[in-house]
């Protein structure tokens, strides 16, 4: 153990680092939680065997299995090299030299299959950027993945080789500081050991290398740590939850609203007592919330969890029935427009410009987007894109992470219909007619069993 | 053949009859909107209410004390409208004190067994794919004695309110197969079905501008699905081989047909097929209509 300033100065980086991430993290859990409550509680061990095979399993990613091949990769490379972080944890604090080694031929195991996995996550990283950067994936393209979310898809690419390039600087300088030394580095480097011919053969050029390297991967990972909270990459931690906390219901079933029960039961027995509204800490009642939603508080706080956890994949889009016809309407963009919403209204990420963010550069047209009333409805989503939906679930069915676009929708379309009576003059009729006929379609309910006149069946035990 | 058979009428058991001479049927079949007045439906209704009538099932409708179950509403966001609807329909059926509902229409289905639970409705609701699924299995059905739909084939179109919405893909595969037809899979199938665009009240509106409608999409998956199938089965009789798929070639098994189990896809894969000038060799049915076709019932 060498204890010297440079431990100190790690300590602190790493404080500064995790701390700021602390910082930026409830800042999200304040935004997410200015959504309206909705119960999700119980259901433990249902929930947890969900977030068991759909976010640590990726079994919803091996529906295509190119980029599922892909993604595993990366994802186990994150995993597994990760815990190479607790020994630069480890190493940083206390002046040791790869604290893990005690563990021996375990060491070698985990050396060994960092660097091949290192290796792999620079292969699949270079195919997932031609796969976006070659024009080769379709849902990879559309309005909402210019500007922002096509630089930061890039960014986070680059940022994944470096990470990579740095642990493998560290290894090949220290292994090649120990042969010359005529020492063996504890572990193995079936990776490093091809790579020592590309540096120098000093001893003290070598040990400032593998200070280089180390210090990168370390600083690079707490950046990067940083940077998720202003990126899609976010998913990687916020898949987590919003699978555990997806709905467990049939994905046909929409949410109840019971302020309308209440209203509707009161209604047909004039006897139902309707609950007195909550009251506020000084007596005075609770003003009612609006039906549906009309900006990002009046959507339930799962919905702001889903705009967190969107890795912008856009196999929701890709297989939406509107968005394959040429319809405006992009589930991915529904669920982006929340996120930029929130960011805009409430905290934002460190990284935050409107111009990259916002409405206007996702929106085509842009003068369809109401620049007075700036909410997610109308100031991000328009109501030509929520009347295209078929509520088909395909987006539902799509998304890896179990978000639910739909969901928005849905209550979105309730702001439009029961606040503004907006609705498209063709489901207006469709509604008085139910209204008055009992039927979506003008017909009278006289008719209702005409069906059954004239009816006959072959009598089979007649004619045997 | 079912030509010689002799026919006798059907009188449909309407509940309010049935209370009143204090009976109670073992299920009620709710016949849907689309059941009731669609031309084109009014035919599935009728098909089911003879396999119904032919297997001696313990039945009964509301007749026009039916009225529609809000599923359109709800998807438009008019929640008050539903649950108006949704309450009023509860009422009638409690006060008939049913237990067990089935219906054709996935809408009404998804509707009845998901959503109303929360406004006071439990029922045991079952769509009739399962229903038939269910006649099949108990021998009561058994598809013989009608039109055959041997060697002809068939593709069937997964109502997202049927599948995605209430993981139903079996059952009316299981339905389709006692037809011993050529069972062909479009590409989109099962959870990854192709919504026919008229969910989501989409039914009762123009779509929004776009380069193409849901259903011609759908439709021409459909048709590419039974060529494609016709040219690889040509190919493995040996006739025609290579023979590239396109129009007409369906019509050489003696017409082909596009499966559906729910008034809506039957509208617009009815409308697709019409507008891509294919009603000549390719015809869209329902589920209970090929099992009343087949079973020789109709009369």
């Amino acid at each position: 153990m060498h204890f010297s300033i440079q431990n100190i100065i790690f300590l602190l980086v790493a404080l500064a680092g995790f701390g700021l991430f602390a910082w930026q993290a409830s800042r999200i859990r304040a935004n997410v939680l200015v959504g309206r409550d909705r119960d999700m509680s119980g259901h433990v061990n249902e929930r947890l065997w969900k977030t068991l095979l759909v976010a640590f399993g990726q079994q919803k990613m091996f529906k295509r299995l190119t980029p599922a091949f892909l993604h595993l990769i990366v994802y186990v490379g994150f995993i597994v090299i990760n815990i190479e972080v607790i020994e630069i944890m480890v190493d940083g604090l206390f002046g040791t030299h790869r604290f893990l080694q005690f563990a021996g031929p375990l060491y070698s195991a985990l050396t060994g299959t960092n660097e091949i996995l290192g290796a792999l996550v620079v292969l699949a990283v270079v195919a997932f950027w031609w796969r976006r950067n070659a024009n080769v994936v379709k849902r990879f393209t559309g309005p909402e993945m210019r500007a922002w979310p096509k630089m930061d898809a890039n960014i986070i690419l680059y940022v994944e080789v470096v990470l990579m390039a740095a642990l493998f600087l560290m290894n090949t300088a220290d292994l090649k500081a120990y042969q010359l030394q005529g020492l063996d580095l504890p572990g193995a480097y079936p990776v490093s050991q091809f790579l020592t011919g590309l540096l120098p053969d000093s001893v003290p050029m070598l040990h400032v290398l593998e200070r280089v390297g180390w210090w990168a991967h370390i600083v690079g990972i707490l950046l990067f740590l940083n940077y998720l909270p202003s990126s899609k990459h976010f998913h990687i931690i916020m898949a987590f939850p919003n699978v555990y906390f997806s709905r467990l219901i049939p994905q046909g079933q929409f949410s109840n609203v019971d302020s309308i029960t209440h209203e509707v039961k009161a209604m047909m027995d004039p006897s139902y007592a309707v609950p007195a509204p909550a009251t506020n800490p000084d007596g005075s009642a609770v003003a009612p919330a609006p039906f549906g939603a009309k900006d990002v508080d009046d959507l339930a706080w799962t919905n702001l969890l889903n705009a967190y956890s969107c890795t912008e994949c856009g196999r929701c889009t890709s297989v939406c029935p509107a968005n394959i016809t040429g319809k405006l309407l992009s589930p991915r963009k529904i669920i982006m427009d929340t996120r930029d919403r929130m960011e805009e209204k409430y905290n934002a990420p460190l990284i935050f410009s409107p111009a990259l963010y916002g409405a206007e550069a996702k929106h085509d047209p842009q003068e369809q987007l109401d620049k007075e009333n700036h909410t997610l409805l109308r100031g991000y989503v328009t109501p030509e894109e929520l009347w295209a939906c078929t509520t088909c679930n395909a987006c539902v069915e799509a998304c890896p992470v179990n978000i639910n676009p739909l969901d928005s929708i849905i209550e979105m379309r309730r702001f439009l219909v029961l606040e503004e009576s907006a609705a498209p003059n063709a489901l207006n009729a469709m509604f008085s007619n139910i209204e008055n006929n009992g039927a979506p379609w003008a017909f009278s309910p006289s008719d209702r069993f005409n069906w059954a006149d004239d009816l006959f069946v072959a009598d089979k035990a007649a004619a045997v | 053949m079912a030509e010689q058979t002799a026919k006798r009428p059907v009188s449909v058991p309407v509940m309010a009859d049935l209370a009143a001479r204090g009976e109670s049927p073992e299920i009620l079949f709710w016949v849907g909107c689309a059941g009731a007045f669609d031309d084109r439906y009014k035919r599935v209704t009728r098909a089911f209410v003879r396999i119904l009538d032919h297997v001696g099932v313990n039945y009964a409708v509301l007749g026009k004390e039916e009225s529609c179950t809000g599923d359109p509403a709800k998807r438009a966001g008019n929640e008050f409208l539903f649950q108006m609807q949704a309450m009023t329909n509860i009422a009638t059926l409690d006060g008939y004190g049913i237990k067990k509902v089935v219906t054709a229409c996935p809408h009404c289905f998804n509707t009845i067994k998901n959503e109303y639970p929360a406004l006071g409705g439990e029922y045991e609701v079952i769509h009739h794919s399962t229903f038939l699924q269910q006649l099949i299995n108990e021998g009561k059905v058994k598809a013989e004695g009608g039109e055959s739909f041997k060697g002809r084939r068939i593709t069937f179109h997964d109502s997202c309110y049927l599948g995605r919405a209430n993981d139903i893909y079996e059952a009316p595969r299981a339905v389709l197969e006692v037809l011993d037809a050529d069972l062909v899979e479009m590409k989109r199938c099962k959870t990854n079905g192709l919504c026919c665009g008229a969910g989501g009240a989409q039914m009762w509106k123009d779509a929004e501008p776009g380069n193409k409608e849901v259903n011609i999409e759908r439709t021409e998956e459909a048709l590419a699905t039974l060529d494609g199938a016709a040219a690889v089965l040509n190919n493995l009789r040996g006739v025609e081989s290579n023979a590239p798929a396109g129009p007409g070639s369906a019509k050489a098994a003696g017409g082909s047909v596009i499966a559906v189990a729910c008034p809506f896809c039957m509208t617009m894969m009815a409308d697709g097929v019409k507008n891509k000038e294919r009603e000549q060799d390719v015809q869209v049915f329902d589920l209970a209509e090929l099992i009343a076709s087949a079973e020789g019932l109709n009369a």
